[in-house]
């Protein structure tokens, strides 16, 4: 099969009628509004540790917890985190879900 | 004992090889399992091929010389996972097929981009594949001592022979399924020799910290007390300064090429298209870092276990430090078992990048580049499919052979360098940016894949001075002093891999490709028009 034909048999003025709804317009809109801080947030965080590990180290060092020095509490935070924003994910990419769902009935035969 | 828990694995993964040659029928089933995979399998199968032996055996071994600094690897090993999640997994699964490329030639010109994408994918997973091979030789012949007729080189031969027949017969389907029980069995390694290193320490974490808060050992000929909590000891200034490097710099190159690197590996990205749809690619995902998030945790007890309790000056070498602790703590029998785990782990991640660059090859290079995309046989892609995999596999063992007496560590960070460089820009900008043509992702692919191998050329990975006391395994490649100063190019790479993209869109416009994103959007978000899962 060549890359060029749709094996689901959509014709092309279905893919624009469906590009140019305001929903599916709105669905874009809102993942943007989602998508791009999420990704700034984890970054940031992850390039924080590396930061404050290869420049603040005396910082780091600090035990905290008993003999456990915030240099680990940080690095196991960023467990948290990354759970924490795949479970954020999936939720909100549920109301996507539901969001194309309708799209689809409406637009689609 | 090893070598029978070696031959137990060997014999239930060609089971499961036989048991999925026989639903091998057509090319989605070859290629794609069908896209009959659970959620739930993908995600043990997703971990099962990112957790290499370089994870199990390598940062348990980082952690246990290098304390703070090794558990650098495991944090941004899981963190990747989100570029995954939030930024390729679905768009990818509703848009493509079978490989990387896919997503590419969607609205682009097929030849050019996918023989670009194919070169960056056969590039990536060959080199990935030599530096497994090479430390399955050595690991291998050094875990099975008693036999002396398991030298290195036949270890690599026989490697390269399974995972070829798992590739060739299996499909798909197979080497699936191979990573599920790999990732089960290695999970399993894992929490047991955690419970027996806090078993050590009476189940106290503060006992267990304290412990490698001040570590005592040898080095140098002389006694020094450490804290290995405290980061440095590897990327900190004064460790790095000896050896020229860059310290903390190095750091964030590395964590760079982790995190943007993951979402552009082939391996885990074709594992994407063998589930029903994007919803299901997402929850894979999720499972995923479940398990592989789990696994990077319990490191800190492999890896300060081996610390503590073996002290770093008297374990053998840092791939080693995880199987000596397993014979410490369980005696020869818990050894035998801890080998075959490592032995199975490299065994699946070489039949998973061999599928994915087999699968490269057939789809992208010799239907869409040679034969213009014309309509190929089904059984023809999967036949050249698996002639592919025995070259791709030949080729490999063959290098492996060859480069074994070299340090070949920077090949790992080559492959992920290069999946940041190459792969990742491409991919975001074809699913997020309009004006996006042909020509920027030729450019991006290639500059991203040659300033990364040509940076990691002329770093201290391949170039630099050796004493005549550095054994051969350990000396580098090109004797003379480093030009690149950074053991990762990707802080250098991976911008250069996104201006090129960037600039070469803006060099020429393509209509085509933008009248087709209105299509391409619909489809990558919606799922609309996606393929869809067969029924055996």
């Amino acid at each position: 099969m060549s890359d060029k034909e749709n094996p689901s048999g959509t014709d092309q003025e279905t893919w624009e009628r469906i590009a140019a709804c305001p929903e599916f317009e709105s669905l874009l809109a809102s993942k943007r509004r989602f998508v791009v801080p999420c990704c700034v947030f984890f970054l940031v965080y992850y390039f924080a540790l590396l930061y404050f590990v290869g420049w603040h180290l005396d910082w780091m060092k600090k035990p905290v917890l008993g003999k456990i020095n915030l240099a680990y509490l940080f690095a196991l935070s960023q467990f948290l985190m990354a759970w924490g924003m795949a479970w954020l994910y999936m939720r909100k990419a549920a109301t996507y879900d539901k969001a194309v769902a309708e799209i689809l009935i409406r637009e689609t035969p | 004992m090893t070598i029978a828990m070696f031959l137990a694995f060997v014999i239930a993964t060609l089971g499961i090889t036989v048991w999925s040659a026989k639903k091998n029928t057509g090319s989605s089933a070859y290629f794609a399992a069908g896209r009959s995979i659970k959620g739930w399998q993908n995600g043990l199968a997703v971990a099962g091929d990112y957790m290499s032996a370089a994870s199990f055996l390598g940062i348990s071994g980082m952690i246990a010389f290098f304390g703070y600094d090794g558990f650098m690897y495991s944090v941004g090993f899981l963190v990747a996972y989100l570029t995954v999640l939030y930024v390729v997994a679905e768009p990818l699964r509703n848009a493509g097929k079978y490989t990387m490329a896919d997503l590419l030639a969607y609205r682009l010109k097929a030849r050019p981009v996918r023989a670009a994408a194919s070169l960056s994918t056969l590039t990536v997973s060959t080199f990935y594949m030599v530096a497994q091979m090479i430390g399955a030789g050595v690991l291998v012949s050094t875990l099975l001592k008693e036999y002396a007729w398991i030298t290195p080189n036949a270890a690599i031969i026989g490697v390269g022979i399974l995972m070829i027949v798992y590739v060739i017969f299996g499909g798909m389907h197979g080497t699936t399924w191979v990573q599920i029980v790999k990732a089960v069995l290695l999970m399993t390694a894992t929490f047991v020799l955690s419970f027996l290193v806090m078993r050590e320490f009476d189940y106290s974490f503060s006992k267990f910290f304290d412990a490698i808060s001040s570590l005592t050992y040898t080095k140098g000929g002389e006694e020094v007390t450490q804290n290995f909590l405290d980061p440095g000891m590897k990327f900190g200034a004064a460790a790095t300064a000896a050896g020229g490097g860059w310290g903390p710099l190095d750091l964030i190159s590395l964590g760079l090429a982790l995190v943007l690197g993951t979402a552009g590996l082939p391996h885990v990205l074709v594992r994407f298209y063998t589930v029903p749809d994007a919803k299901t690619a997402r929850v894979s995902v999720v499972w995923a870092m479940v398990i592989i998030g789990t696994f990077y945790l319990l490191t800190t007890f492999l890896g300060f276990g081996a610390a503590t309790l073996l002290k770093p000056h008297l374990i053998t070498n840092e791939n080693m430090a995880a199987p000596e602790l397993s014979h410490f703590l369980g005696g020869d029998v818990f050894f035998a078992f801890i080998s075959a785990v490592a032995f199975a782990t490299i065994l699946a991640v070489v039949a998973g990048l061999t599928i994915s660059a087999s699968t490269s090859f057939a789809h992208d290079f010799y239907t869409n580049v040679l034969n213009h995309g014309k309509e190929v046989a089904p059984e023809k892609e999967v036949k050249i499919a698996r002639i592919a995999a025995l070259f791709v596999g030949g080729i490999s063992i063959a290098l492996a052979i060859k480069l074994q007496t070299i340090n070949v560590a920077f090949l790992v960070g080559l492959a992920f360098a290069v999946a940041a460089s190459a792969n990742l820009p491409v991919i975001v900008f074809s699913v997020f940016w309009k004006r996006f043509n042909t020509s920027g992702a030729v450019t991006g692919l290639l500059v991203g894949l040659f300033s990364s191998i040509i940076l990691i050329v002329l770093s201290p990975s391949v170039m630099g001075i050796d004493g005549a006391d550095v054994p051969a395994a350990k000396r580098h490649l090109i004797q003379a002093q480093a030009i690149f100063p950074l053991t990762n190019p990707g802080i250098v790479s991976i911008p250069l891999g996104f201006l090129a993209a960037f600039l070469g869109t803006l060099f020429r416009r393509e209509p085509e490709s933008e009248a087709k994103f209105a299509e391409f959007s619909v489809r990558a978000h919606t799922g609309l028009g996606a393929e869809k899962a067969h029924d055996h």
